[in-house]
């Protein structure tokens, strides 16, 4: 059965194929306020919001650093530690600015984490469906739409 | 250091039929050093190769025969040559159909020699 869910269909594919060349154990994508778009090896909704809000906290962080230094901005950062690696990426797709966050395992290494997420981000460009204008947000939309996504991400 | 590196891989791309020469952290999979041809994507060879050594010390490992020290890998269009040069770097050649394998390996080899 694949750990593979998306809130939007475009996402599977490319996704799904990242995850089974690189060997990375957990996947979010994720717009840099935090929204999770899609997602794979999480088993628990609080899980995916705890580490969604992780990484956009340190994609902020980050962000304003580079800004300080006169840095356009920091693409990506890793940590390894002694079982588990993790990548934050931030990349432009035709749906905007999204974030990326890839834990992986000692049966992967970042090389192949990097290697791989340059195709994820090629085939998400290929694979997204035309941009359309988007209704402005209301707070009782935003509510229902978080919901509708935490239900799909953990069908 | 990276100029006596530089020269090492220097060195074994003079072998003809060597399109490139990369030292590799096996765990990492990132480039240390490279020196390859137009057309040969360093990044990816370094991560797919040190894959490879990765998955290739399990199997000998499990076999109770060691580390392995030389992979050569025959492929359809050229070759790939991999020496362990310390416990978790490798030389990784590239190189075109009908090298000369036995002078690849030796330059390997005596590059090794100098990275340890």
């Amino acid at each position: 059965m694949s750990r593979t869910r998306v809130v939007e269909p475009w996402l599977a594919g490319p996704l799904e194929h990242f995850v089974s060349e690189s060997g990375a154990r957990l996947t979010l994508i994720l717009t840099p306020a935090g929204q999770v778009l899609a997602q794979h090896g999480f088993t628990r909704a609080v899980d995916v919001m705890s580490a969604a809000a992780l990484a956009s906290g340190i994609a902020a962080s980050t962000g304003e650093l580079a800004r300080l230094l006169e840095e356009g901005e920091f693409r990506a950062l890793s940590h390894e530690s002694q079982r588990h690696g993790v990548f934050l990426a931030r990349f432009t797709s035709p749906r905007g600015p999204l974030l990326a966050l890839v834990v992986y395992g000692y049966d992967s290494s970042i090389g192949l984490v990097q290697l791989f997420f340059e195709e994820l981000v090629a085939d998400l460009a290929a694979a997204a469906p035309a941009p359309t204008p988007r209704a402005p947000v209301l707070a009782a939309d935003f509510e229902r739409e978080l919901n509708e996504s935490l239900a799909t991400l953990f069908r | 250091m990276t100029d006596r590196l530089q020269e090492v891989l220097d060195r074994v791309t003079r072998v003809r039929g060597v399109r490139g020469v990369l030292l590799v952290g096996v765990d990492d999979g990132l480039v240390v050093a490279d020196a390859v041809m137009e057309g040969v994507r360093a990044n990816a060879v370094a991560a797919l190769a040190a894959s490879l050594v990765q998955r290739m010390a399990r199997a000998t490992g499990t076999s109770g025969i060691g580390q392995p020290g030389f992979l050569h890998l025959e492929a359809e269009r050229g070759a790939l040559l991999m020496l362990a040069v310390r416990e978790r770097l490798v030389l990784v050649a590239v190189a075109e159909p009908g090298v000369n394998v036995g002078l690849v390996r030796l330059e390997l080899l005596r590059g090794g020699a100098e990275v340890r």
